[in-house]
């Protein structure tokens, strides 16, 4: 079986999903199970206060016991935030420390501030954390943030929510091809095919959520992402041909052809 | 009388009390939530035994979906 392997632990599935933008904690499990996907992001926020508590919560809907949570950073623009909003997390979640760091540049853009995600990475490092980081395509900044000791990267397709997919598939190779730890695709994956393209280049796995979640049928959606992703990866293990440009070669025997 | 801020409103109390009181108060009692208080966390088996002051800053966090 060929599996994921981040920080130590096994995995089987390569598709990690987020579980923001569903109607409603029905969908959201169901969009989950029809992925496959065993690894789910989180987001840690304010309790609302004067809420009934009776209301159903999300660790209800998709039990940290089934599936392993991965809590961001969403909506951090500093270091500071997203450090302290972590070690919330790991006090929420009764010590996990497999974390998605992402330190955003503007609201408008959600581009990844690379700069204060290198600080804040040094910090969670130094702290225990394993942290899984959103970055840029930027192959040297992919690598320092290797070196600086995160067990996976995960630069962007293209910007978070977009839907554009892959806009620069040769720095996501160039990742790949330097970085000894997991490369994870994250953010901009739109329909399937993106998905598998992300996975013929040889990342090893794929995180997503509005593409699911923001798509007209979410539940089939994750269905068509689940298999997507086992395509994309059987097909880069099995070696794309190469392209011919110019130089068709017929499939068919060119002997024995009636009349000839 | 103490003010404290939770999650960034101000809240009276008549007299200083511990965390897990402040999560009753909240009907927060056995839910799955994280506390920190003036930037550092407090423990949830620190809930008990710390007083909480006037003035005291009071983030307090769930999980929820997110991408």
């Amino acid at each position: 079986m060929d599996s994921l392997v981040i920080a130590g632990k096994t995995y089987s599935s390569r598709l990690l999903v987020g579980t923001g933008k569903y109607k409603d904690f029905d969908e959201t499990r169901a969009a989950i199970d029809a992925s496959g996907a065993e690894i789910i992001t989180v987001a840690i926020r304010r309790t609302n206060i004067g809420q009934d508590p009776s209301q159903p919560s999300l660790l209800d809907a998709v039990p940290p016991s089934r599936f392993t949570y991965l809590p961001n950073t969403a909506g951090c623009y500093t270091a500071d935030d997203a450090i302290r909003t972590l070690r919330l997390a790991r006090e929420l979640l009764d010590g996990h420390d497999l974390v998605k760091l992402e330190v955003l540049g503007d609201p408008q853009s959600l581009y990844p501030n690379v700069v204060e995600t290198l600080k804040a990475a040094e910090v969670l490092v130094k702290d225990g954390f394993k942290v899984m980081v959103y970055t840029s395509d930027d192959p040297i900044i992919a690598k320092q943030l290797e070196d600086i000791g995160c067990v996976a990267v995960m630069p962007l397709a293209s910007l978070i929510g977009s839907g554009m997919g892959i806009l620069n598939p040769w720095n996501l190779m160039i990742i790949r091809d330097r970085l000894k730890v997991p490369v994870i695709v994250d953010a901009g994956v739109g329909t399937a095919s993106d998905a598998a393209i992300a996975m013929e280049l040889g990342c090893d796995a794929v995180l997503m959520n509005t593409a699911i979640a923001g798509a007209g049928k979410p539940v089939l959606m994750a269905s068509a992402m689940k298999k997507a992703v086992e395509a994309g990866r059987e097909a880069f293990l099995a070696g794309r041909m190469a392209k011919k440009i110019y130089q068709a070669s017929p499939s068919s025997p060119t002997t024995g052809i009636i009349g000839s | 009388m103490i003010t404290l801020k939770v999650n960034g409103e101000p809240r009276q109390f008549p007299q200083p009390l511990p965390i897990s009181a402040l999560l009753a108060e909240l009907n927060l009692t056995g839910k799955r939530v994280a506390v920190e208080r003036n930037g550092e966390i407090v423990p949830k088996s620190q809930h008990d035994a710390v007083l909480l002051a006037d003035g005291d800053q009071l983030e307090i966090v769930v999980a929820v979906g997110g991408g």
